[in-house]
């Protein structure tokens, strides 16, 4: 039984992979521990390379940690699940299907007419109003992302993982899709844990920001991001937060490095 | 211009090439263009043309069908799972090289010369390419696709058929109408032995019955014209939705 309303618990994890030679395994993940409250949304930034990503997929289910444990829910991840829906960096849209198919693929166990009304909702809801048709080729990267979002939030899960999704899009793209993210998730009230490098968008995005070390990554600070939204770019309080994330691995390059 | 008027300028100056040389070269055997295209009304004329051409692609809808049949679930098993590749791949990479040709002995002995001696041979033909693509098509897919569908909850026939097969679609007819190529060019040659209708049984027949030359290349131009069509017609399953987003050029 989860001991307080935390829905994702990490417990003391490790990771290492076997290196090139036999010898030298790497080690990625060290001693890593959090927790994230239901309706949260917790951004994980570190430098790049630090183990962001890895630690996502073993907390998403795809790959398995070295030591230590991950639970959701209350019970250990065994695998990637349906509740949990993973927006990948690389955008996981179906070019195969149609924007009305892919943001449908998550509900075949549905009936139609159920089907049709709640990828109608979302596709609103992202925006994508008169794109049902398009194919993801004809879309653009920005589209292609909200395509995967809806997709993600169309199969009503509990969690959402976010890896660097807005990574490949250009700037002016990337605020608006942080707008609209915040939007939907205050719409939809899901815990979103969400991977970036990019320290502004953590703490315009963020409940609580996680600062992860260099490798071998741990949680080095867990940074409450008190500010009520939207968020000002210019304020103090924001500028302050994150003045205070970039010292905190401003540092820790100086020293770790 | 460049669609249209350059080809039509370089057939032209083909055909008057060609013509120009049988009429310098004095030669009474060697057709003209004109006397190629008398050949093919002549044999339209007679009933054997439609016949010959229905004889030979009738061959080769049984042998690349049953090729797809096998080779595209073969190659993507063999695809997916790493160990079969590993078992089977080297004997695969073994018989591929080996032509059709060689074959043919082996086909007269288990069919005798009946029309499953070609159409055995077209199968061999196409088989092998058909399952490497569709192999290579499963080793060089995206893995995100199947990470998102593992996600939502998708396992074993179910990601197959929704995920798996649609993502290697584009790479499966690609190595499809390369296979295609290859079953109709093994056409001509296994009707040239085995059988006794179709257009490689028309361009041997022509010659052994009095030298017409002009019906030899009238089969050989009926060929030509055949294979290009077929492969217009798979191109034109590559601007399908489906399988678009799988090629470079939109």
């Amino acid at each position: 039984m989860p001991t307080s309303d935390h829905i994702i618990e990490v417990r003391d994890l490790w990771m290492t992979f076997p290196g090139k030679r036999k010898d030298e395994p790497v080690h990625v993940l060290e001693n890593v521990g959090f927790s994230v409250e239901r309706g949260e949304f917790v951004c994980i930034v570190g430098p790049s390379g630090c183990g962001k990503s890895t630690l996502l997929n073993i907390i998403a289910g795809f790959l398995q940690q070295s030591s230590g444990s991950v639970l959701v829910e209350g019970a250990p991840v065994t695998g990637p699940d349906p509740k949990r829906i993973f927006v990948f960096q690389e955008n996981g849209v179906f070019p195969w299907l149609n924007v009305e198919d892919n943001v449908g693929f998550g509900l075949l166990d549905k009936s139609k007419d159920e089907r049709r009304e709640i990828v109608k909702h979302y596709i609103e809801m992202v925006s994508l109003g008169g794109f049902e048709k398009s194919y993801p080729r004809e879309l653009s990267g920005g589209m292609r992302q909200r395509v995967e979002i809806a997709r993600a939030l169309a199969s009503s899960p509990d969690i959402i993982y976010m890896d660097e999704p807005f990574g490949a899009l250009d700037f002016i793209t990337r605020l608006k899709m942080r707008t609209d993210l915040v939007r939907i998730w205050q719409e939809e009230k899901k815990t979103v844990l969400f991977v970036t490098h990019d320290i502004e968008e953590a703490v315009q995005l963020a409940d609580t920001v996680l600062v992860m070390s260099r490798r071998p990554a741990t949680v080095q600070l867990s940074y409450p991001i008190n500010l009520a939204r939207p968020r000002d770019l210019d304020s103090p309080g924001y500028l302050a937060a994150r003045d205070r994330i970039f010292r905190e691995m401003g540092m820790s390059l100086k020293v770790g490095g | 211009m460049k669609t249209f008027g350059l080809p039509i300028a370089v057939a032209v100056l083909f055909l008057t090439g060609w013509h120009l040389a049988v009429k310098l070269s004095g030669g009474d055997i060697f057709p003209t263009p004109w006397q190629v295209v008398l050949g093919i009304a002549e044999l339209a004329q007679k009933g054997v043309l439609l016949k010959y051409i229905v004889a030979s692609l009738f061959r080769v809808t049984w042998g690349f069908g049953l090729a797809i049949l096998i080779g595209v679930p073969l190659g993507l098993l063999l695809g997916w799972f790493k160990y079969a590749a590993a078992a089977l791949n080297p004997m695969i990479q073994i018989f591929r090289p080996i032509s059709p040709i060689a074959w043919i002995p082996v086909a007269i002995l288990w069919f005798g010369v009946d029309d499953r001696a070609p159409v055995f041979l077209i199968f061999l033909a196409s088989v092998f390419p058909i399952t490497v693509s569709s192999m290579a098509a499963v080793q060089n897919m995206q893995p995100v696709y199947v990470r998102a569908a593992r996600n939502f909850g998708l396992r074993n026939t179910e990601l197959f058929r929704k995920v798996i097969f649609p993502a290697c679609l584009p790479q499966i007819l690609t190595g499809l109408r390369i296979a295609l190529g290859i079953a109709w060019l093994v056409v001509v040659a296994a009707e040239m032995i085995a059988v006794n209708s179709g257009l490689g049984y028309l361009i041997i027949d022509a010659r052994n019955a009095g030298k017409r030359y002009d019906l030899v290349v009238a089969g050989m131009v009926m060929i030509g014209l055949i294979g290009l069509a077929l492969d217009v017609a798979v191109r034109r399953l590559e601007k399908f939705d489906e399988v678009r987003w799988g090629y470079a050029n939109k």
